[in-house]
This record gives structure tokens, sequence and C-alpha cells, in this order.
């Protein structure tokens, strides 16, 4: 079953740049999973618990409200925001801790930025009796303090991690350092389309749902494909969901929004695909913010689940070939997103889906009314409140 | 041959077994480089392991982490580090091993870190995020300037990984003898002597034991089984309260290693 070929590339970019201590899990992991794919057993539990347990499918919704109020192209929203938990995190949780059950491994290790991977894991640990630790950044436990406490509810042991920038990409290296010292009965749930081969794959399959479930929908809706998919890219797991199946039908445009921060010309943002230079970390070649001497950079932004100094190694791969645009929003606009949508159709999105409803605001405008936007809102945003109280208090909004 | 392994073997041909510390550079100023170097010199290690601080190392426990992170706060950067080493080099009399983290290198240009490192007096490499499988992206350069490319073999690889491990990794072979094992020390003990056994069998090149090694008695129960040890956090956390006396303890323990 070994190989010392090298895999999981897309394009130039991916890999497996792991200390060897690590080579054997993944062929492992690789092999399971290859398996489990066959497994129409493995499928029909993974499929009873994502119906009756997470609640798919999640709606497509015409989102009226919004399309009279920007005035342009007609907006559905995939309401992922309405699956169990929260967010569309649960689809790869669920997913990998069945597989690794499957695996023999009785704990789990996971990393989360905005608590919403490491709520989603912890509770499929509750369901399938997997034992869970969870690496979060202190500063994003201060940010997601309900998220927290919700993992603690469940049972799960959240570790702060007080190191680097304190935030997503400090939570995974103390995730990938947990994972080789308990390498033989721990299986790490990474919950991003990051990662070293075969991570950037599973988690692809296990939310490309979301893009194969919007595809049909709209189809039996408006009996044709969308005009533009539009998805908020951090790691860029719900964009990849999203995308993947849309990317073979040429005539879809799709548009993965980057956080800007404080603005892509200062600092502080998190626009990995505009700014940054092709490097390694966390096991894969991809774009990735870094000074001149090949260190890290703190990425920035309001959302915690953004807050991440690369970008998933195929979504490098599909802004290489030009087929996907990767556009950038920044706190100001995504704090009008969330007011924009709140208003206009009663939801409260996530910071981070916020992303991509304020580039949605921009793009439908100059759209036309018989043309179709999809929009994945990734997330609820019950978990910002916090936060949105501290950007918008004040009344000087 | 390399010059890595001609030091190797000219110590086992001597009756003694190899010791090689491992110091992060920049931990308490670049200008600490040269007389750390040239007084472990003169203590008679085989050569030196020289870290390079990473913002991200997560191959590194605790105490290697912390002291990268004093280091970057030094200004120690890939670059910084060559250019030190560069400035004494005529000094410098034991082969040097670089470990570094990829992005490092790719942000310096592979072909132009061969060409200063080996000018710094750097006979091979070390990259702990970098599998045999991925090492493509570098060899090329470091074959071309003469660099050995050192590859790491794990407790966990396969008989069959550890075949194509053993037969690519240049200079010598270094072997990871920790990955969180428990169990009753006794167990792991015979668990290593069978684990250096089957490297041996596959390989004429010397074979380094690394990780978690911290005393005189593990120095010579691991150089007993193997052509030698790589002595990493006990040392920089030695350095750090200049606690030499501790540093001459462990090379003297290497070099009182019966050879089995």
């Amino acid at each position: 079953m070994t190989t010392t070929d090298k895999k999981g590339y897309y394009g130039r970019f991916g890999g497996q740049f792991v200390p060897e201590t690590l080579m054997t899990a993944l062929q492992e992991l690789e092999a399971a999973y290859d398996d489990a794919k066959q497994d129409d057993a493995f499928q029909q539990e993974l499929r009873y618990y994502l119906t009756e347990y997470v609640g798919r499918e999640t709606p497509l919704y015409y989102a009226e409200g919004l399309t009279n109020a920007l005035g342009g192209a007609k907006i559905y929203l995939k309401r992922e925001d309405l699956n169990h938990t929260g967010a569309h995190k649960i689809n790869n949780a669920i997913g990998q801790a069945l597989l690794a059950k499957r695996m023999g491994k009785k704990k789990i290790v996971a990393e989360t930025g905005a608590g919403q991977h490491g709520v989603a894991t912890a509770t499929a640990c509750a369901l399938l009796n997997l034992e869970c630790v969870v690496f979060m950044g202190a500063e994003d436990v201060r940010r997601q303090q309900l998220n927290v406490f919700r993992m603690e509810l469940l049972g799960t042991k959240v570790i702060p991690v007080e190191k680097g920038s304190a935030t997503l990409k400090d939570a995974v290296n103390e995730a990938l350092r947990y994972w080789v010292t308990h390498i033989d009965d721990t299986h790490y749930i990474l919950g991003s389309a990051l990662g070293p081969h075969p991570f950037p794959l599973i988690v692809r399959d296990f939310q490309r749902i979301i893009g194969d479930e919007t595809k049909a929908q709209i189809v039996e809706k408006e009996q044709r494909l969308p005009n533009a998919v539009v998805a908020c890219v951090g790691g860029g797991s719900n964009a990849i969901g999203m995308f993947y199946p849309f990317v073979q039908h040429e005539e879809v445009a799709m548009y993965g929004v980057e956080a800007a921060g404080s603005g892509v010309d200062t600092q502080q943002h998190a626009a990995a695909i505009h700014d940054g230079k092709v490097g390694v970390l966390h096991g894969a070649l991809m774009y990735l913010l870094q000074d001149e001497n090949g260190f890290i950079q703190e990425a920035h932004s309001i959302s915690a689940g953004l807050d991440y100094p690369g970008v998933g190694p195929e979504h490098c791969y599909l802004a290489d070939i030009g087929r996907v645009h990767y556009p950038h929003i920044t706190d100001a606009e995504a704090l009008e997103g969330v007011k924009l949508l709140c208003q206009t159709e009663g939801i409260l999105p996530a910071l981070e889906s916020a992303h991509a409803i304020a580039y949605t605001a921009k793009l439908a405008k100059e759209m036309s009314a018989e043309e179709i936007i999809v929009v994945c809102l990734s997330g609820r945003g019950d978990k910002d409140v916090h936060t949105l109280i501290e950007a918008l208090g004040g009344g000087e909004q | 041959m390399s010059a890595l392994t001609n030091a190797f073997e000219a110590v086992n041909a001597a009756g003694h077994k190899a010791f090689v510390p491992y110091i992060m550079a920049g931990d308490g100023g670049l200008h600490t480089l040269r007389p750390t170097i040239l007084r472990l010199q003169e203590l008679g290690v085989t050569a030196i392991e020289v870290g390079i601080p990473f913002t991200d190392p997560v191959a590194d426990g605790p105490t290697i982490e912390e002291a990268g992170y004093r280091a970057l706060k030094e200004g120690a950067t890939l670059r910084t580090v060559l250019h030190e080493l560069a400035s004494f080099r005529e000094d410098i009399t034991v082969p040097l091993v670089a470990m570094t983290y990829l992005n490092p290198i790719l942000a310096y240009g592979v072909e132009l870190f061969a060409i200063d490192a080996k000018e710094a007096g750097i006979e091979g490499v070390i990259v702990p995020d970098m599998p045999l499988e991925e090492s493509g992206i570098i060899h090329d350069a470091l074959r071309f300037a003469g660099i050995d490319l050192v590859q790491l073999v794990s407790l966990t690889s396969s008989a069959e990984r550890i075949q194509k491990l053993t037969a690519a990794s240049e200079g010598f072979v270094y072997a990871v003898t920790v990955n969180g094992i428990t169990g009753a020390r006794q167990a792991f003990e015979q668990q290593l002597a069978d684990h250096f056994a089957q490297l041996a069998s596959y390989t004429d090149k010397p074979i380094l034991a690394g990780f978690g090694i911290s005393t005189p008695e593990q120095v010579q129960s691991l150089s007993a089984i193997s052509n030698g040890v790589i002595v990493g956090s006990k040392i920089v956390d030695a350095l750090t309260r200049d606690d030499w006396a501790t540093i001459e303890a462990l090379v003297a323990a290497s070099k009182t290693t019966i050879s089995s």
C-alpha cells in the first residue's frame, strides 16, 4: 500500500508536506477513505445521519426581499445556516467521525477558528461516542465564548492556544503536534479544505453535497443553472463544496470571496489569493501570506473563520486557471452585509457568510433581473452577536 | 563520499560513537553563534545541527519552539544565520547540518539557498516538514551544491518505507526514537533495539538516534545500538542557562559508550 510518489496535487498546489511520523497515518487514512467511499453501507450510514440528524437537504431559498432591495439579479440563498449546529461544518464532521470509527480510532482532535467546526466536531463525537479535544486560538476563545461553552457542554475539552497570533493558524499547529504524539489512537478531523492530502479531497467530498443539492434545486425551480455562484473563502470548505459540482459548467461564473479585513492595501487582512505568495504551511503548497524571509504573517479579519493566512490548494488551482474569481470584502463591508440580510430577509448571517452577501450586493446590481445568483449562506450569526455588539454598538453606524 | 558520512565513519573507526548537538541559531543573539560553535567543537562533537527558527514549527517540542521564538525576536532568519556562519567559516572544523522548515528555503530561492549554505559550511540539510515524496522540490539544487539531504525515519514508518528512506538518505539516516509511544520502559528498549537492527539491515550508512534523548544514560543506551546520537532540547535548554557542565557530561557519555 505504501508508495513514495507525490500525491494530492491540484495543478502545482497541494501535496503532503508533513513530518515523516505522519506519513503512515496519512496513507492509512487515504486507504480507509477510498474503501469507505466504495462501501454502500458507509454511504448509507452517512446519508442517514445527514437526513435524520443534520436535517438535510437544506432549502434553496429565493431571497425576494434582498433581490428587490438590490434591484438586479434574482438571488437564491443555499441555507447551510439551517443545518444542525448552525453551519456547513457538520457535513464534514459527521463524515470524518464515521470514518474515524471505521478506522478503529477512539479519539478525535480538531482545530477551530470561529468555533463552528469545533462545535460540529464536538457534536459528532457526542453522537458517536468519541473522545474529543479541540484546539482554539486564545483570541478566538475570547471572540467566540458562546461556541466554547457549547463545546464544553458537549463533553469536549477545549484547549486555548496562546502562541503566535492566537488564532486559527496556531490552533492548527497545536492540533498537528497533538496528532503526531497520539497517532496510534487518534484521528485528526481537519475542518477546512486545507492540509496535507488526503484532507482537501475528503473535506471537498463531504461538502460537495452543498453544490450537488443546489444544482438539483435550481434546475427544479428555474429549469436552468445559475449565472453566478458566490461563497466566502477562508480555508475554503463551504466554497469548494458549493463550487465543485459547477466547475464543469463553464457558463456558471464563480466567486470565492476573501476577507480583506481593514483593506488589502493594509497589513491587516486575510486575502491569501489576492496578496499571498506560493509557500508551504500545514502540509500543503498554497498561496500564503508571508514576509520576504518565508515567515508566516498573521491574518486579520473580523470573522474568526476567515482569519487564516493560507487558502486550500484546490482554490489556488481554480484561481490559477481562471475558473473561479476571488474578490475580497472588508470588515466594514461585511458588517453592512450582516445588516442588509437582517433587514431584508430576517436572517442573521455568520460574519463569514456576510462576506459573500456583501459581494453579492455589488454583483447583483451589475446583473439583470433575468439572471440568477446563488449564494452559499454557510452559517448563522448567533455566535457573532458578541462581536457585532462591539463593532456596531454605540449608535455611530 | 560526503563530509558527513566521512566524519561519522572516522569517529566509529576510532572506536567511538558520534555525538551531534542541536543548537537554535540566534537564541541569545546571533553573536552567540560563533562562541557556541567553537566551544562545542573543542568538546569534540562530531557535527553540529544548526536550527533555523520558523514562525510555525509544528515538528518541534516546547523547548525548541520557545527557543525559536526568542531567536526570531533577535532577528534570526535563514539569511542572517547563513551570513553569520559564513563570517567565521574558516574557524569551523566540524560539518554543520541545517535544520529548517521548507518555507524559508522556498522564500530564499532554492538554488541560491544551496549555494549560500555550502559557503557557510552547511554539509547537510534536514527539512522536518518535507517527507521523501516531496523532496524533489529542493533535491536537485542541493545535489548540485554538494549538500546532503538527510531523511528522517520514524517508528511509525513501515518496513517498505524504511527501505526507501534509508536508500534515499544522504550523509546519515536520522532515526526518530519517539512519537509518544507509552508503556514499560523495558519493552520500549527492546522495541528500539529491534528497530535499529532493522535499520542497519537495510543500509551501511551511519544511523543516528534523535528526539527525546536527554540524559547521559540515554546517550549511552542509544549509542550502543546506533552509530551515535543527536541531542536537541537538552542542549538548547543548557545553553540558555550557560550550563556547560551538563553539555560536557552528555558528550563524555558518548565517548565512553562501548561499541556493540
